[in-house]
């Protein structure tokens, strides 16, 4: 995290261009926003391509940045794309102009060339001067965004042993041809194994299979000792500051408000985010045996089963206790229009708290549960489960334009239905997951930005930015400037699409998006540099291509008005002489120890009420005291009989 | 419900009085609520008064009463647990019957003189509305309400001229026997229950706290023999579960048939000692919805709270500000909010005691209005006072404030409070008295955890609330009447023998004098802990006279109580101003499946598949230690699925056209199924 933090404050030896955005965080948008005042609004063009071109003309620095970034991260494999890259000859084969299109980043759009060297950006402005056998990428007019970043996938998340059937190769597909070229999967370690042996698992896997860039939160599946050392392990070494707690699935992964407490604690002081599964999960398990019980034992069991209440219960709780901790958190998969507005109006009270609404919350309802089909209504089994309520989406898409939620995930997590029979006789037993990561970035167009609900800048700022800033990637991910990496994708609003298994990247036979139509979709991607997929000549991806990109604990964006806060807070005790009247002489100190160690467990045995032991009492009447010395002590002296029911009133 | 069915019959009689006692929760709208629509307006005047009047009527009517003084006996021997009713309270119903058997009130009863009481000309204040009226009581009930009543000769006669005459105020949350540490609180029930009586408070619910792990029913005895020993006015019990497990069952269940108990307090606090968890939060809930009692919880997030104690004692903070900082107005937002969602899950109704913050006020009000059935108690010290004191450096008084949850630091939470108690969103005041010498909270002078918790408040309870909210024009009187005994009596099950001034009702009643100002002291309160944590506050409203059953228990400043007169008032379960919602809910809540054919397609092969997981399932198991066994069955030998064989569904024809052929386990698009 030192490394990072000198970095960024060498900001005066990056270009003129770089150094605004980077540093200005979270409020750039209104400086340069298009409901800036006057002033502001009226300089901004001039300025900013003087200062473009004073980048590209000027020092070489945004390079050597880069290069100090790659250093930094050396010990990860070296991405074949960028190795080939160095090498001089084939540098005019990687390179790429993308001419005629509307660069859109999440604080400003601006027509502008954008040129790609190297995996990265080595330019943008107008007029660009660049070598003459460059391949170019002809933007006709369209946008240019930075590529979209999808934070939540489960690509090898077993269940009950079985994995997904889109494995990080058809996942990451899938997700370049929706326009997006990160994801950041989760590691899902089964409890009691190891953390470290599981993410390398990972890691191992999506070395082998990712097609695009990639990165890991890592799921804590039960909380001790050893947990901890993992933990440091991974944060200052493994490039991971994101773990994921689970308030749910009792008996498997829940933890406890205290083992919360604990972990919230100990991954503030890594500078870790911690991310939230928000579902009370006692109440799950009791309304499950409850619909059992019932006979009820189909998929409309599942949301039956887990209310929207529960969740927004468990927002409720989890931001209580980040609060508490001064801990950011990050709240994962928003389904409910009551645990969005949870997390508004914890926002409005000032708690650092994200919501990552999902491609199926904010574009489908849980209606679908009660189909007769089963192999559909199967399809749709995620947890949290989506809300029946149809006007849910509409809600979702309304804070995530307003900015009260922040990211968009997918959860894509898809298993096939013969995989989803596995619980066909008991909904409790369905594997959950749905599809998304292609469909992600269409959806939030079509239903928000198409609507009118949310503007462009906004588009790239839930989709990509705001979790590159968040989980540290920012400025390398989520923004089209100089020096970032070269993932971009050309966009056109115009493009309708109806989704269909049919045409689908993704292995699954059920598109829960099945026979929704879509505007808006990626007509050109361009992942790490290369082109992997153009409009007319379909994906042109490398299975294994994918990089891992190292995070760095302490993200700007989240800590920095945490570390203010704990400078702030400090609590302080009252100073006052010691307290010199009589005590009472307590008889008995019965002293509870609850057996088990989460007061979650159910005891059913009964317990017999425990003997007191009158001998463990320390208190005494006798002795010095400590403040013998403080003068106002003989004021307030009192003689009376120790235990004794005296008036002291006069004390008060 | 019972007194519903008596309605008609009192019609045909027309008196307006009659109906007083009788009409059950909504008078206010139908009779001379200033907010009632036209015909009831007008009419109402020229019937009052008529009755009030006409003197050859009131011996008439007065025949009416002892007839529906009947029906009140009716009303309880016909409800399902009649026969602890009676016998617990046996002195009341047989007197009444003994009482309607004579035709009129002849001199000639000579005895017990200091039973019959004449209130006169004082401005009778119920929940609904207001009159002036004189009161005759006898036997310890309200007998006769209206002017110029016919009453014997040689009856005391109380002026109440100028005042207003109230239903004695009903303390729903005293802990006046339960330990802590092993230390009894300094005021017990004779102590408690004398302050009580002082301040205008003529029936306490008391809490039951037993040892976790100990039998409910033993503790409940010992609570019963103190409070007949020693209570000076009405009790009743509320029973705490410290401790959950499956056999308590069946105490609850004699609890609530057999001893009159209904409401239950459950604590999601105080970790490793009352707390619960959720789930056992859940069962008990349901477990107290199918009894018809009524659920209470203590709420803060005891893990919370746990944690942050050690902190603080890390950070060597050890004083009583440590108790407000370990205890923060969120922590118990969250476990009010967490009460709530369980219990709507559990369709229970829910009762929140000490509600102390702003916020979690707010979250009641807003359950509220999403149609949960949750009520808010605020208690004395949470309107009266606000929690600053914990950093007096007067180490004494700052540990008489410490309490659970803690009042807060916010000086405007009073305000906020007596605002939402005023417009109905928070519905009972309760003092949560429970006070410990100075000497006894110095246990905690090192350790801020170990100073025992509570304050006073049960003798300035009503004082408090007319300060803040009539006085200040907040509330009329009518509501505060009804969140200082009404409310409280209709929630518990105990209207409208308290709560009410009516005819049939108990008499406890409080002659109130508005006017009266006095100084909040240690020094002239009548409970014996040293340090009162209202000291110094001036308060508007006083009671004058206080009489309980039927006796004059306070007058001109001095009180006159018996120890031991205290009877126990056994409650009914199911409650109808809480459970006519609640029962309505459970017969529409039934959820439902849908009837779909089998699915035949392929099915996944688990058993291949754990192979390839190093870990076994099973080795997973002894993480959790004394856990059942783990949510989805991970025993692939138990599997219960099946390919083969005939389906239930097989003569449903639609099926045919939904199979496929299709290896089991493999990869097929079955797309086309929908």
């Amino acid at each position: 995290m030192s490394d990072c933090r000198r970095q960024w404050n060498r900001e005066d030896e990056l270009p003129v261009y770089l150094a605004g955005p980077i540093t200005t965080g979270p409020n750039q948008r209104k400086s340069y926003g298009m409901f800036t005042s006057a002033e502001g609004a009226c300089d901004s063009t001039t300025k900013d391509y003087d200062n473009c071109a004073a980048g590209r003309r000027g020092t070489r620095t945004p390079r050597s940045f880069s290069r100090d970034r790659l250093l930094d991260y050396a010990e990860n494999p070296v991405p074949e794309a960028a190795s080939e890259a160095s090498e001089q000859g084939k540098v005019c084969i990687n390179g790429l102009l993308i001419r005629g299109g509307r660069v859109v980043n999440d604080d400003r759009s601006e027509f502008a060339d954008v040129y790609v060297e190297h995996g990265l950006i080595k330019d943008v402005g107008v007029n660009l001067t660049v070598p003459d056998d460059v391949r170019v990428l002809e933007a006709n007019g369209a946008m240019v965004i930075p590529g979209g970043i999808d934070v939540n996938t489960c690509l090898l998340k077993p269940h009950l042993g079985c994995p997904p059937v889109d494995d990080f190769f058809l996942g990451t597909k899938a997700a370049l041809a929706g326009g997006t070229t990160m994801i950041i999967d989760h590691v899902v370690p089964q409890p009691g194994d190891s953390l470290l042996e599981a993410f390398e698992r990972w890691q191992a896997s999506a070395d082998r299979k990712c097609c695009c860039d990639y990165s890991l939160h890592v799921d804590l599946p039960n909380w001790n000792a050893g947990v901890q050392d993992e933990l440091e392990v991974l944060v200052q070494e493994k490039g991971i500051n994101s773990f994921q707690v689970y308030m749910a699935y009792k008996d498997m992964f829940q933890m406890t408000d205290s083992q919360l407490y604990e972990a919230f604690s100990f991954l503030k002081d890594l500078g870790a985010v911690v991310m939230v599964h928000a579902e009370n999960g006692d109440l799950i398990a009791q309304e499950q045996s409850k619909i059992l019980s019932m006979g009820i034992t189909g998929p409309e069991g599942h949301p039956l089963s887990r209310p929207e209440e529960l969740e927004a219960e468990a927002v409720f709780r989890a931001i209580t206790l980040g609060n508490r901790v001064n801990c950011p958190v990050y709240i994962t998969k928003v389904m409910s229009k009551t645990a969005a507005d949870t997390i508004t109006q914890a926002r409005r009270k000032g708690s650092v708290v994200f919501g990552e609404p999902i491609t199926a919350s904010l574009a489908t309802d849980g209606s679908h549960y009660w189909s007769k089909n089963w192999a559909k209504a199967a399809a749709y089994v995620t947890s949290p489960p989506l809300s029946p309520d149809p006007t849910t989406p509409d809600h979702l898409h309304s804070l995530l334009a307003c900015g009260d939620l922040q990211v968009v995930g997918s959860a894509h997590c898809a298993y096939s239905t013969s995989q989803k029979a596995i619980g066909k006789d008991n909904f409790t037993l369905i594997p959950e997951g749905t599809n998304g990561v292609e469909e992600r970035m269409g959806f939030v167009w079509d239903k928000a930005v198409a609507m009118g609900k949310m503007d462009e800048n906004q588009f790239v700022a839930v989709t990509s930015t705001n979790s590159a800033k968040i989980f540290n990637l920012y400025p390398r991910k989520g923004r089209i400037a100089v020096g970032s990496d070269a993932d971009i994708v050309i966009w056109d609003p115009d493009r309708t699409k109806t989704i269909t298994s049919k045409i689908q990247q993704s292995a699954v036979e059920y598109n829960i998006f099945e026979g929704m139509e879509c505007r808006g979709g990626p007509v050109a991607v361009v992942s790490q540099g290369r082109v992997v997929y153009e409009e007319g000549e379909g994906l042109q991806v490398q299975q294994g291509s994918g990089r891992f990109i190292p995070r760095q604990a302490f993200p700007d964006h989240v800590y920095q008005r945490i570390r203010t806060r704990n400078k702030v807070k400090g609590r302080q005790g009252v100073t006052r002489g010691m307290y010199d009247g009589p005590v009472y002489d307590v008889p008995a100190m019965p002293k509870y120890i609850t057996p088990s160690p989460s007061a979650k467990t159910s005891p059913t045995s009964h317990q017999p009420p425990p003997i007191r032991n009158l001998h463990q009492s320390n208190f005494s009447l006798s002795g010095a005291q400590l403040d013998d010395n403080v003068p106002r002590r003989s004021g307030h002296r009192i003689v009376a009989p120790p235990g004794g029911r005296s008036n002291i009133t006069s004390l008060g | 419900m019972a007194e519903r069915k008596l309605l008609p019959r009192d019609n045909d009689e027309g008196s307006l009085l009659s109906k007083l006692g009788t009409d059950s929760p909504k008078p206010r709208v139908k009779f001379g609520g200033m907010f009632c629509n036209v015909e009831g307006a007008f009419e109402n005047k020229t019937l009052n008064f008529d009755s009030y009047n006409s003197s050859p009527q009131s011996a008439r009517r007065h025949v009416k009463t002892k007839n529906e003084e009947k029906c009140w006996s009716d009303t309880f021997s016909d409800a399902d647990s009649v026969s602890n009713f009676s016998a617990a309270s046996e002195r009341f119903p047989r007197q009444a019957s003994t009482c309607s058997g004579r035709s009129t009130f002849p001199g000639l009863l000579s005895f017990k003189l200091a039973d019959r009481l004449i209130i006169k000309g004082g401005k009778v204040v119920n929940d609904d509305q207001s009159f002036y009226a004189d009161i005759y009581v006898e036997d310890g009930i309200i007998k006769q309400i209206g002017e110029n009543l016919i009453v014997p000769g040689g009856v005391k006669t109380v002026d109440a001229y100028g005042h207003m005459v109230i239903p004695g105020g009903i303390d729903v949350n005293t802990s006046l026997q339960a330990p802590q540490l092993g230390m009894c609180p300094a005021d017990d029930f004779y102590h408690g229950t004398r302050a009580a009586l002082a301040g205008g408070t003529t029936m306490i619910i008391d809490h039951v706290v037993p040892e976790p792990g100990a039998s409910l029913l033993g503790a409940y005895d010992q609570w019963r023999d103190l409070g007949d020993r020693r209570s000076c006015c009405d009790y009743s019990l509320h029973m705490d579960i410290t401790r959950w497990h499956d056999g308590l069952f069946e105490e609850l269940e004699s609890l609530v048939k057999d001893k009159g108990v209904n409401s239950f307090l459950i604590f999601m606090s105080y970790k490793d000692k009352f707390q619960s968890s959720d789930s056992q939060m859940y069962e008990m809930f349901s477990i107290i919805r199918d009894l018809g009692a009524i659920a209470q919880v203590h709420a803060e997030n005891g893990d919370i709270i746990d944690e942050e104690q050690k902190r603080l004692l890390e950070l060597g903070i050890t004083g009583p500000e440590g108790h407000v900082l370990c205890h923060p107005e969120e922590v118990e937002t969250e476990a009010v909010y967490r009460a709530i969602t369980i219990a709507k899950q559990a369709n229970c109704p829910l009762y929140i005691t000490k509600v102390m913050s702003k916020s979690a006020a707010d979250v009641i009000a807003k359950a509220r209005k999403k149609g949960m059935v949750v009520y808010g108690e605020p208690i004395t010290a949470s309107l009266g006072t606000d929690g600053s004191h914990h950093w007096s450096k007067n180490w004494a008084k700052a540990a008489a404030f410490v309490m659970s949850p803690p009042i807060n630091p916010d000086p405007s939470t009073p305000e906020y409070l007596s605002s939402l108690l005023s417009c109905g969103d928070l519905q009972v005041t309760a003092s949560g008295n429970s006070t410990f010498s100075t000497a006894q909270k110095a246990v905690g002078k090192d350790n801020f955890t170990l100073i025992p918790e509570g304050t006073n408040g049960i003798e300035e309870r009503l004082a408090v609330v007319w300060e803040k909210a009539v006085a200040t024009g907040k509330m009329d009187e009518n509501e505060f009447v009804a969140v200082t005994s009404t409310n409280a009596a209709k929630l518990f099950n105990l209207y409208p023998r308290k709560g009410r001034i009516a005819v049939g009702s108990d008499a406890d009643i409080v002659i109130w004098n508005p006017k009266e100002t006095r100084t909040l002291s240690a020094t002239t309160h009548t409970l014996t802990v040293e340090i009162n944590i209202f000291e110094g506050m001036e308060v508007r409203g006083a009671p004058v006279v206080v009489i309980s059953q039927g006796k004059i228990v306070l007058e001109d400043g001095k009180l006159d109580v018996t120890e031991g007169s205290g009877r126990f008032v056994p409650r009914k379960a199911y409650p109808d101003y809480v459970y006519k919602r609640i029962k309505a809910r459970s017969r529409m809540a039934d959820a439902r499946g849908v009837p779909r054919g089998n699915y035949d397609g392929p099915v996944h092969d688990v058993i291949s598949m754990t192979k390839s997981v190093p870990a076994t399932p099973t080795s997973r198991m002894p993480q959790f230690p004394g856990k059942g066994p783990l949510g989805p069955a991970r025993n692939l030998h138990q599997s219960g699925f099946t390919l083969s064989g005939t389906q239930i569904d097989d003569h449903i024809p639609r099926r045919s056209a939904q199979r496929i052929v299709a290896p089991p386990g493999g990869r097929t698009n079955i797309t086309t199924l929908s």
